[in-house]
């Protein structure tokens, strides 16, 4: 320790060299365009996008576009949480039941959400349900996947001892068999907010459901580029902000968990 | 000590009541293709209120035969009765101390939340409730430790929390499957003179697996010794010590050095494969 701080200066904490990075691109994107580097038209520098942001802001289009992105981002995740939850504990805790499903989920999952977006027009046009059902099919399996492996996480000592005090089945879901696949529900929540939020974008630039989706692809044909790529930016601070808040909530959730607990006794 | 804290109820004490039958169990794991006999024919009592320590080989079938008392495990011949009652599934009246207390507790909760949650399940009024753990975390010596998280304990205090939450339950028989397997030799001493002295107080019928000779002599009224595998008994031997035990001058007792290698040759002619005529 003292021989740390006497030999060389400590390093300069985490959040600090993030910020750096983010500065350097930052500086990288305004001066490359300026320097001639690369198309204006293209790349306009970082000034004029923040600009466009600062424009962009200004109207009430943005707004309930944002709003509109962050609305359908949620109700997807949403509807993909408690169906993956309730159908993982489910499916998860009647293991002849896990067995026949197994390989009709191993079908199913893999199949690109985007592959879907002819069907979800057939069935409900350029309406926001289209682009629901495909925010809500690829998240569905991520926190569905995940919560079957945590099911099948219980301690056999934990599932006995539970027997052995005769705890009722409903009660063993609570006490032992949700607490052990907590964490992986959180793992599945933050890798199917990150999938939903993908999605939905996807689902507003193609299909054209309201959204900061539609909002880029207008920007585009209408050669803002400028503010093109201030809504990608906003998109981009929407993801960071989830995975941010997902990370926040697993710690307070999990602080028994041994990736996050400090065990006094070594 | 002050009144029984658990109020576990007076049993009458006659060799005709046995707390616990086990006649003629048998059980053999079917696996893909082939089965496994782990316990042959397995037939002893014990009767309410006593200490019967049961030692055997490695691989004696030792948890074998504690999961089937325990109503964990089905036979494949012969019975458990417990008070009366043909075991089919964990019965009322017990409590199971496993070896790994570590994965016995639950993390997620705290040392007062473990212990309380199965005096839920049973719907113990709050008040009671409230009390049962009091006491019991008093009698294992952790009062002090009712909000922390058992990994926040060293591994002889997580198993003093594995015996309150059985205590607390106010079991008819408490099992315990090599509690002190995995903690360190002093600690060990302390938890056998733990055993003893809440055996003592609540009246309890302990039923204790232990594959550590001393330990079986040390605490027992009786030590069943089993065969090796597939399992029967080899001999029911009564220690005939004085009910007040202490690791000292127990332990250096002539008659425990005498007990003690008995049931050591009955150990060593069990590995050797010797089984009763």
């Amino acid at each position: 320790m003292t021989a740390a701080t006497l030999g060389r200066r400590s390093p300069p904490p985490s959040w600090l060299l993030g910020l750096a990075g983010l500065a350097g691109l930052v500086g990288i994107v305004e001066l490359a365009p300026r320097a001639g580097l690369v198309d204006e038209r293209y790349l306009p520098p970082f000034s004029a996008m923040a600009a466009a942001l600062a424009e962009q802001a200004a109207t009430a289009e943005f707004w309930r576009s944002l709003l509109e992105t962050l609305r359908g981002w949620a109700t997807g995740l949403a509807i993909a949480m408690v169906a993956g939850v309730a159908l993982g504990l489910v499916i998860g805790g009647v293991p002849p039941l896990r067995a026949a499903l197994n390989s009709t989920i191993e079908f199913l999952r893999p199949i690109p959400s985007v592959a879907l977006i002819p069907l979800a027009v057939l069935l409900f046009g350029t309406d926001m349900r289209s682009t629901l059902l495909l925010v809500v099919y690829a998240s569905f399996w991520q926190v569905l996947v995940q919560v079957l492996y945590g099911v099948r996480d219980v301690d056999p000592v934990a599932r006995e001892t539970a027997r052995s005090y005769r705890f009722r089945p409903f009660t063993q879901v609570r006490t032992v068999i949700w607490p052990t696949a907590l964490p992986y529900v959180m793992t599945g929540f933050r890798l199917g907010a990150a999938v939903a939020l993908i999605l939905e974008i996807t689902g507003e630039l193609i299909i054209g459901s309201p959204g900061l989706g539609r909002q880029i692809a207008v920007a585009q044909t209408s050669g803002a580029v400028a503010a093109m790529y201030a809504l990608v930016i906003v998109v981009g601070l929407i993801g960071v902000t989830v995975n941010v808040a997902a990370r926040a909530t697993e710690r307070r959730a999990l602080r028994w968990h041994p990736s996050i607990r400090r065990d006094l006794a070594g | 000590m002050t009144a029984d804290p658990t109020g576990a109820p007076a049993r009458p004490r006659s060799a005709t009541t046995a707390m616990l039958d086990v006649r003629g169990l048998q059980k053999i794991y079917e696996g893909r293709g082939r089965s496994v006999e782990a316990v042959r024919d397995l037939t002893f009592t014990v009767a309410a209120g006593e200490l019967v320590c049961i030692v055997g080989p490695s691989g004696a079938g030792k948890t074998t035969l504690l999961r089937c008392i325990a109503g964990l495990l089905d036979t494949t011949a012969g019975e458990v009765v417990l008070e009366g009652e043909r075991v089919t599934g964990p019965p009322p009246g017990m409590a199971v101390v496993f070896q790994e207390y570590g994965r016995s507790l639950f993390p997620w909760m705290t040392v007062r939340q473990n212990v309380e949650l199965p005096l839920k399940e049973k719907k113990v009024p709050k008040d009671r409730r409230r009390r049962l753990v009091q006491d019991s975390l008093e009698a294992v010596g952790l009062a002090d430790a009712q909000d922390a998280h058992p990994w926040q304990l060293s591994g002889g205090m997580q198993q003093r929390v594995a015996i309150a939450r059985a205590v607390a339950y106010e079991p008819h028989l408490l099992l315990m499957d090599e509690p002190f397997a995995a903690v360190d030799a002093q600690t060990r001493a302390d938890l056998e003179d733990l055993v003893r002295s809440l055996w003592q107080r609540l009246g309890v019928t302990v039923l204790f697996v232990t594959h550590d000779i001393d330990e079986s002599v040390y605490l027992g009224q009786r030590v069943i010794v089993l065969s090796n595998s597939p399992t029967v008994v080899l001999e029911d031997v009564p220690i005939d010590l004085p009910a007040e035990r202490d690791q000292l001058t127990t332990r250096s007792l002539p008659r425990f050095a005498e007990l003690r290698s008995h049931v050591y040759e009955l150990i060593q002619l069990a590995k050797s494969g010797h089984r009763p005529a």
